[in-house]
């Protein structure tokens, strides 16, 4: 089983559209969408389905009991994260809070407990044959790295405990698609641990080229191998090129561009996938998907993970 | 004045609006607070004046003065100390900078160093002065570099907000007037919008929506817009004029008259709604 | 000596874990003794950092072999500083992966991948 991962640096770039692209494309079983702070992927896949969800906690969050509380301003004094506030009785502002616990050592009549809140909802849809894993962080939490891991595990263990029916209708190995986060923070990095490949699509403008750069240096980093599709390549053609040139140049399989196409929002609108229907930008998903196919399948399983060699760390 | 624009996720023109509202106003002030990924002096192109770095705590151990009783590693809860051999071990890539460890150890063998987390720039382009947050890559919250940027304000701010939900995104329309909800047409569009619209909603924030991208295909973000009673400020129309000038970093303000009229109309609209929500609150 | 290796279950028959930091129990063979041990892992339940948490407790039992299928960069220099040997596991029983151990069937393990720094954190 291979996964296949589908990165843009910030959101907007059409990562969610080639990936349903790709799921159906792929008949993949088992998928995730690992953008929890925006997710998306629900509203095109598996939508007569009612997921099982589960309430996820990251990091517990202090309390202050008001009834203990003798205003004695520690609490406030010591936060480093503004998250005291005054009015006139003192208490947490969650958003605020990191969890760190000093106010809890520091409150002298033991007013201050941390608590562990619910910061977003795990989803997971399934039929016969198919999973579904993703996930929701509350408005205003702030742990999604972990719940990105918590949509992965939730995955491998609907994959382990899987449907029994026989993957056979297609040449080489399985695939598992991920809808990935945007950015290049900690949520990305918790999207990139254990995939096969990283697929970066990358829309045709200068800050689109240069989130682009952030992300396939952070593959890089982490030892994945990336390669990189264009998303609205008509946008602007002379950085498209550009584009092209710098992953010919810097021996990044680059696998094609998609070209602007008014049928796909249509289509989105209507809940389809752009494959669903003859267009330009859905022929031309299914020329990248062939070419992404190939490239996984050229390389060898990793059961290790993201691996990289001792001595390069040093 | 200041003037937040948000929204759901990024690639919906949230900076598009934030940096050609500025350029609109006779005098504004930008302020960047996407410190992961800051796109507006893209546009701005800004002769930069100053340049400060942003620091955050990190412990030092005097292991002379350590006794190997760990409290420090126990009391950490985000896992950022170790004890081995005779010594602390700190991981600065992990820690909050709580100063935790230096209050719990018994022996005072804990004290804090500075360490650089990102910078931000202050400088000009026209008549915008353009201030801009910048994380360090690898670094895990800006957050204390958009407190800093927190203490920016003019007779006209306009804060360009990191994308989505999140608590960066609290951060930087804590210290707003008024929030500017950019939306796209689309099923993700109205997705997205609802959650942004909630955490400012949250936050007793007066708001308002800018459709992006419209077409002459059906609008869903406006439609819940209407459903919900939310104030629409303007809508843009699709053209494939300004996907060439962003993708060029060129602002459209400053290149297309019709443009330069359109914002300065939805300036002067959001100025109107910003005194009218003063009056109507006071 | 002392052995540790993540493992899923708390029963001699139980098999490697994938996950060293998020591993439900470690296994403590200890070779004077010939017994067996379970530790619960109290790093599982972490938002971040929990490959030093765990390394922590490894390192608190005074083991002196680590069998593990990965290792994140942190926890690697937790281990490294206290001087723990890491060999890779191979698939299958946590105790037979001692066994190889100590028949010099297991190869010291070469790859470390990058931990998802401080994901959990803000």
């Amino acid at each position: 089983m291979k996964q296949m991962l589908i990165l843009s640096g910030k959101g907007g770039t059409g990562k969610t559209t080639v990936a349903s692209a790709f799921i159906k494309l792929s008949r993949a079983r088992f998928f995730a969408d690992c953008d929890v702070d925006a997710p998306n992927l629900h509203l095109l896949m598996m939508r007569d389905r009612t997921p099982t969800q589960s309430d996820y906690s990251g990091m517990p969050k202090a309390v202050i009991n008001q009834e203990l509380c003798i205003s004695c301003g520690l609490c406030y004094e010591h936060c480093r994260f503004d998250a005291i506030a005054v009015d006139p009785n003192y208490h947490v502002n969650a958003f605020a809070c990191e969890g760190c616990g000093v106010c809890e050592y520091q409150c002298p009549v033991n007013a201050v407990q941390m608590t562990a809140m619910v910061d977003g909802t795990l989803k997971l849809y399934q039929d016969e044959a198919k999973a579904f894993s993703t996930a929701k962080l509350s408005v205003g939490s702030g742990t999604s790295g972990k719940l990105v891991t918590a949509v992965k595990t939730q995955l491998k263990d609907s994959i382990k405990n899987g449907t029994t029916a026989n993957y056979s209708d297609q040449k080489g190995e399985e695939i598992v698609i991920i809808d990935g986060s945007p950015g290049i923070g900690c949520p990305v990095i918790a999207s990139i641990s254990g995939v096969d490949m990283v697929l970066v699509v990358a829309e045709p403008t200068l800050s689109g080229m240069s989130d682009m750069l952030r992300i396939l240096e952070t593959s890089k980093k982490m030892g994945t191998r990336a390669a990189v599709c264009i998303n609205k390549y008509d946008v602007n053609e002379k950085i498209g090129a550009e584009i092209e040139r710098y992953c010919e140049t810097n021996a990044i399989p680059y696998f094609g561009a998609i070209p602007f196409d008014e049928q796909v929002p249509h289509l989105i609108n209507e809940g389809f996938s752009i494959i669903d229907s003859a267009n330009n930008a859905g022929n031309a998903v299914k020329q990248i998907y062939l070419k992404a196919v190939k490239a996984l399948n050229e390389q060898p399983t990793s059961d290790t993970g993201i691996v990289k060699s001792i001595t390069a760390l040093q | 004045m200041k003037i937040a624009v948000l929204s759901g996720k990024g690639g919906t023109g949230k900076t598009f609006v934030a940096v050609n509202l500025a350029s609109a106003a006779s005098s504004a002030q930008y302020v960047d607070c996407d410190v992961e990924a800051p796109n507006g002096h893209l546009f701005f192109n800004p002769v930069v004046d100053e340049t400060h770095v942003v620091n955050v705590k990190r412990p030092v151990v005097d292991n002379d003065k350590c006794i190997g009783c760990q409290a420090c590693v126990e009391f950490c809860n985000f896992n950022a100390l170790a004890y081995v051999k005779k010594g602390v071990m700190v991981f600065d890539d992990i820690c909050h900078s709580c100063g935790g460890c230096a209050l719990v150890c018994p022996e005072h063998a804990i004290t804090e160093r500075d360490d650089r987390l990102g910078v931000y720039t202050l400088g000009h382009s026209e008549n915008v002065s353009v201030v801009t947050g910048m994380m360090d890559i690898g670094k895990i919250s800006g957050v204390p570099i958009i407190k800093a940027l927190n203490t920016f304000r003019s007779e006209l701010t306009v804060v360009d907000c990191p994308p989505g939900s999140a608590c960066s995104v609290i951060e930087s329309i804590e210290d707003a007037d008024y929030c500017v909800l950019v939306a796209e047409p689309t099923t993700f569009g109205v997705h997205n919008l609802k959650m942004v619209y909630e955490l400012v909603e949250g936050m007793h924030k007066p708001l308002g929506v800018v459709l992006n991208k419209c077409t002459a295909d059906k609008n869903p973000a406006e439609a819940f817009c209407q459903s919900e009673a939310i104030t629409i400020l303007g809508k843009i129309t699709y053209d494939p004029i300004l996907g060439k000038l962003g993708s060029e970093g060129k602002i459209a303000v400053r290149q297309l008259t019709y443009y330069q009229l359109f914002f300065k109309g939805l300036l002067d609209k959001i100025i109107w709604e910003v005194s009218h929500e003063t009056n109507a609150n006071s | 000596m002392k052995i540790a290796i993540p493992v899923d279950e708390k029963d001699l028959n139980t098999t490697v874990c994938v996950s060293f930091g998020r591993a439900p129990f470690f296994m403590i063979y200890d070779t004077t003794s010939k017994q067996y041990d379970f530790l619960d892992n109290s790093a599982a339940a972490s938002s971040g950092g929990a490959g030093i948490k765990a390394s922590q407790s490894i390192v608190n039992q005074g083991v002196e072999v680590l069998i593990t299928p990965r290792c994140g960069e942190n926890a690697a220099d937790v281990l490294k500083a206290a001087d723990i040997q890491m060999y890779q596991s191979k698939k299958g029983l946590g105790k037979d992966n001692v066994a190889l151990y100590l028949n010099d069937g297991l190869s010291p393990l070469s790859a470390i991948h990058e931990g998802f720094h401080n994901h959990g954190g803000k």
